[in-house]
């Protein structure tokens, strides 16, 4: 029994080290939008690329950090899915006929 | 005059001052099909904030900016409330939507704040109740504080030991797994007793889940999972008081102190004290109502908080000692204890506990965080009750280690963990011993997916080393499915273990002279088997409008499925045995609740329930003795708006239907089998004078319902069918209380 004591513990331990590795980055950048509402869509949207482990928006400063796997993601893929979610980003405008069609509380004053 | 100048002066300073504040100005607007139009008389106000205005026919406002918050509140009735976040004095147009659906998020902000609800987002059937929850009863401590709660059943305490325990899902709290910010703690040689051994006012809030839960903090949990989380010096107020008197002779003194010692760390004292010194005899037998009381409860905890570095710590050490006098009116312990005339009893309980609990959350992962918590306590009771004396002594160590992180992404969070637990138990009954160590290993992996809109799952297993179970494995599966955004389809199920503490947990029997019997065989605990049980779980739970009201009702049905059971036979008279199972046992529980805001103010919540626990008894299948088939349960609870004084009225009525509850055998009454379904209303009026005072009145059992002769065979206690213990209804009739709350 102690044997496997021992062997679970070791299993344990490597598991909590084994998770951050060299490749891990993390970025933060602009994604325009309003609301609670907007925070789960942006999120959602970036989460949904391959490779993505974190994203988190801020309503008042409408940015977007994400941690990432830079062997997975290419991160120009994050903004396009964010602005196909209706998003504009620093980087890709959102297709009008998309952003058109958020529910009203997430019409952010586009630029 | 010189001196009214200066006043004249500093108050002409002080409106400058505020008028130095910026002014925000904005304009509140919603649209119809493509028109956008003005919203005149919308309110919009600083958050926690008296400060606010309205919107004027064109929508426009002014508002000072505020030092206190940036977040600034619109709300209008029929719109769905919206918190903005001002960063700028730029003038700016908000949008309000319609409020069409009934997301219950975003309803919530409408509507007053429920102070319990069933969670949306959890994959648990899990219910949150909040502190105002914990105000709507009759004080004092953590077992009463489920009477207003339609999930828990409080049961009716004995005039013995005159605690109330309590069931879920149709089963007693030994199959509830009952912990104190997740580290369990009544359990073993507290389990009849403990939960009257935290007083209501050191809750900040408690998460009860039906159903076997999570993995992570043991395999004990069969029926449920409560867990309590107390005040944390960091976040309450610096000084807290709260007197409480009642028709039955209790006084309750509660008082909080809180204090920061440097930027980081804080630290608490709470101190309760509990008396009843009064002898209550109010029906015709002999026997105090209820017992004599002196308690007393100290918790010192002290917190560090680095949210920087990402460091938390919690320290806590803790002392109770409570002593109860029982029995005949006329006994007085000094000349009277072992004596064959008189009958009467004293428990007397010392218990101490201490707990650190670490948590740090990686600053450069947010979602990657460490937990490590290690408790001991010691418990001892030493007691008699008519010649019958009983001691025990439970020592606990308990230690556990938590790491969560993401599989994938964070919509795949995972928690994986050790605990170990040493409890050492050395129990005398009669004058014999019993002693047992019960060491346990475990390791637990639970996998979280969440998905809100669809399916997201909890999956969790653990494997245990037990020196007197072995090693096993208990999963546990919890499916959460959004069939539209308003409707969840919940489904769960998973195993429990535990020994059972048969004396400790059926202190009751000590209220009675029967003989006690137990199997005996080879196995661990007591000769008997450890407790197995598999439950299963489905719920569904809507919101939607009814009467155009917002509404949510929700259905649950609950299997628990005994493999083994040590099974407690009150049915014959002057007998009471212990044994394992042999054949089936199961509960079957069924409940529908629904309530509904009836106006921002006024909530109704009604709740039916009905509990098939039936048992295979050495004489046949039955139903559990004591416990209601049905039950019924209604709270009307009302809130005056707060003026701007910060004074309020708050209303609250709860009645609570039982049926008919199986009697055992008893010679005094032959035919009475069935317990009489009756009804108990109980009701609450508090006045806040402002934000630091109240006062609460309040009638518990307003009907006067009682049970006539709570005893058999009253009039010969030392007789072996005296019996106290069958207690079906209330023993003390209408009662009166009053309270009064302050904090600074």
């Amino acid at each position: 029994m102690k044997k496997y004591i021992y062997l679970l513990f070791v299993i344990f331990l490597s598991n909590a080290y084994a998770q951050d590795s060299p490749k891990k980055k993390k970025i933060s950048f602009k994604v325009s939008g309003n609301c609670e509402m907007c925070k789960m869509r942006i999120e959602k949207a970036a989460l949904s690329v391959n490779g993505v482990k974190y994203a988190n928006w801020s309503i008042p400063e409408n940015q977007l950090r994400l941690i990432y796997n830079s062997n997975k993601v290419n991160i120009i893929e994050v903004h396009e899915s964010v602005s196909n979610s209706g998003h504009d980003t620093s980087e890709r405008k959102a297709p009008s006929e998309i952003y058109s069609e958020l529910p009203l509380c997430c019409l952010y004053v586009r630029e | 005059m010189f001196k009214n100048i200066t006043i004249y002066i500093t108050f002409f300073l002080y409106v400058f001052n505020l008028s130095a504040q910026k002014i925000i100005q904005g304009k509140i607007v919603h649209k119809v099909k493509s028109e956008t139009l003005a919203l005149e008389g919308a309110n919009v106000y600083w958050k926690n904030t008296n400060i606010g205005t309205i919107t004027d026919e064109s929508g426009d406002f002014n508002i000072y900016s505020s030092d206190k918050t940036n977040k600034l509140i619109i709300s209008f009735l029929g719109f769905i409330t919206d918190t903005l976040t001002i960063s700028s004095d730029k003038k700016f147009v908000h949008f309000l939507t319609e409020d069409l659906t009934t997301n219950l998020d975003e309803v919530s902000l409408v509507d007053r704040k429920k102070s319990s609800k069933l969670s949306f987002t959890a994959n648990q059937n899990l219910i949150l109740v909040d502190q105002s929850e914990l105000l709507k009863a009759a004080c004092c401590n953590l077992s009463e504080s489920f009477e207003t709660n339609p999930s828990i059943d409080v049961n009716f305490s004995d005039a013995i030991t005159g605690t109330k325990q309590i069931n879920m899902l149709g089963l007693k709290s030994p199959y509830i797994l009952i912990s104190e910010e997740n580290i369990p703690m009544i359990r073993g040689a507290s389990q009849a007793f403990g939960l009257t051994f935290t007083p209501g006012t050191w809750v900040e809030s408690i998460q009860v889940s039906k159903g076997t839960g999570s993995v992570i903090n043991g395999f004990e949990s069969i029926a449920g999972q409560i867990n309590t989380e107390l005040k944390k010096p960091f976040t309450d107020v610096p000084f807290f008081l709260n007197l409480f008197v009642s028709g039955n002779g209790r006084l309750e003194l509660n008082s909080h102190f809180n204090r920061k010692l440097s930027s980081k760390w804080n630290t608490g004292l709470y101190i309760n004290l509990n008396q009843r010194n009064q002898k209550v005899n109010n029906n015709s037998d002999d026997f105090l109502d209820v017992p004599l009381t002196d308690q007393l409860n100290i918790l010192n905890r002290y917190q560090y908080t680095d949210l920087t570095k990402g460091w938390v710590v919690f320290y806590n050490w803790r002392v109770l000692n409570d002593k109860k006098q029982t029995g005949q009116v006329s006994f007085d312990p000094h000349y009277d204890r072992n004596s064959s005339q008189i009958w009467g009893g004293e428990i007397d309980t010392k218990r101490f506990d201490s707990a650190l609990k670490i948590g740090y959350v990686f600053p450069e992962y947010p979602y990657k965080s460490f937990g490590f918590q290690a408790a001991y306590s010691n418990h001892n009771q030493e007691s008699y009750f008519g010649l019958r004396k009983y001691d025990i002594n439970h020592k606990s160590f308990y230690t556990n280690l938590l790491f969560n992180s993401i599989l994938n992404n964070t919509n795949n969070k995972f928690k994986s963990g050790l605990n170990l637990s040493l409890d050492s138990y050395d129990e005398n009954i009669e004058n014999t011993n019993y002693s047992r160590t019960d060491r346990n290993f475990g390791t637990f992996f639970e996998w979280n997916h969440a998905d809100i809109e669809k399916l997201s799952w909890t999956a969790g297993v653990r494997l245990d080393f037990n020196n007197n179970i072995g090693a096993f494995i208990t999963p546990r599966l919890h499916f959460r499915y959004a069939i539209d955004s308003s409707t969840i389809l919940r489904i769960s199920s998973g195993s429990g273990r535990k020994a059972a503490n048969i004396f400790a947990e059926n202190q009751s029997l000590f209220a009675t002279n029967r003989k006690i019997f137990v199997d005996k065989g080879e196995n661990p605990f007591y000769g008997l088997l450890p407790e197995r049980a598999w439950n299963y779980g489905t719920s569904i739970s809507r919101n939607f409008k009814f009467l155009n009201k917002n509404s949510t009702l929700v259905i649950d049905y609950y299997i628990t499925d005994f493999i083994n059971q040590v099974i407690v036979d009150y049915e014959k008279e002057g007998v009471v045995s212990f044994y394992n199972l042999d054949g089936n046992s199961s509960s079957k529980s069924f409940q529908v609740t629904f309530d509904v805001n009836i106006s921002p103010q006024l909530e109704l919540i009604t709740s039916y329930k009905n509990d098939k626990v039936l048992i295979d008894y050495r004489d046949g299948r039955k139903q559990k003795q004591l416990v209601p088939e049905n039950r019924f349960f209604f709270n009307l609870s009302w809130n005056s708006i707060k003026n701007v004084k910060n004074q309020q009225w708050k209303y609250d009525l709860t009645t609570n239907g039982v049926g008919s509850q199986r009697i055992v055998e008893n010679s005094i009454n032959p035919n009475f089998n069935q317990s009489p379904s009756f009804s108990l209303i109980n009701t609450q009026l508090t006045r806040v004078f402002s934000s630091s005072s109240e006062i609460y009145i309040g009638i518990e059992n307003i009907g006067n319902y009682t049970q006539k002769n709570p005893i058999i065979f009253e009039n010969e206690p030392f007789n072996n069918k005296f019996d106290s213990s069958q207690v079906w209804a209330p023993i003390f009739g209408r009662m009166f209380y009053l309270g009064f709350r302050y904090k600074i």
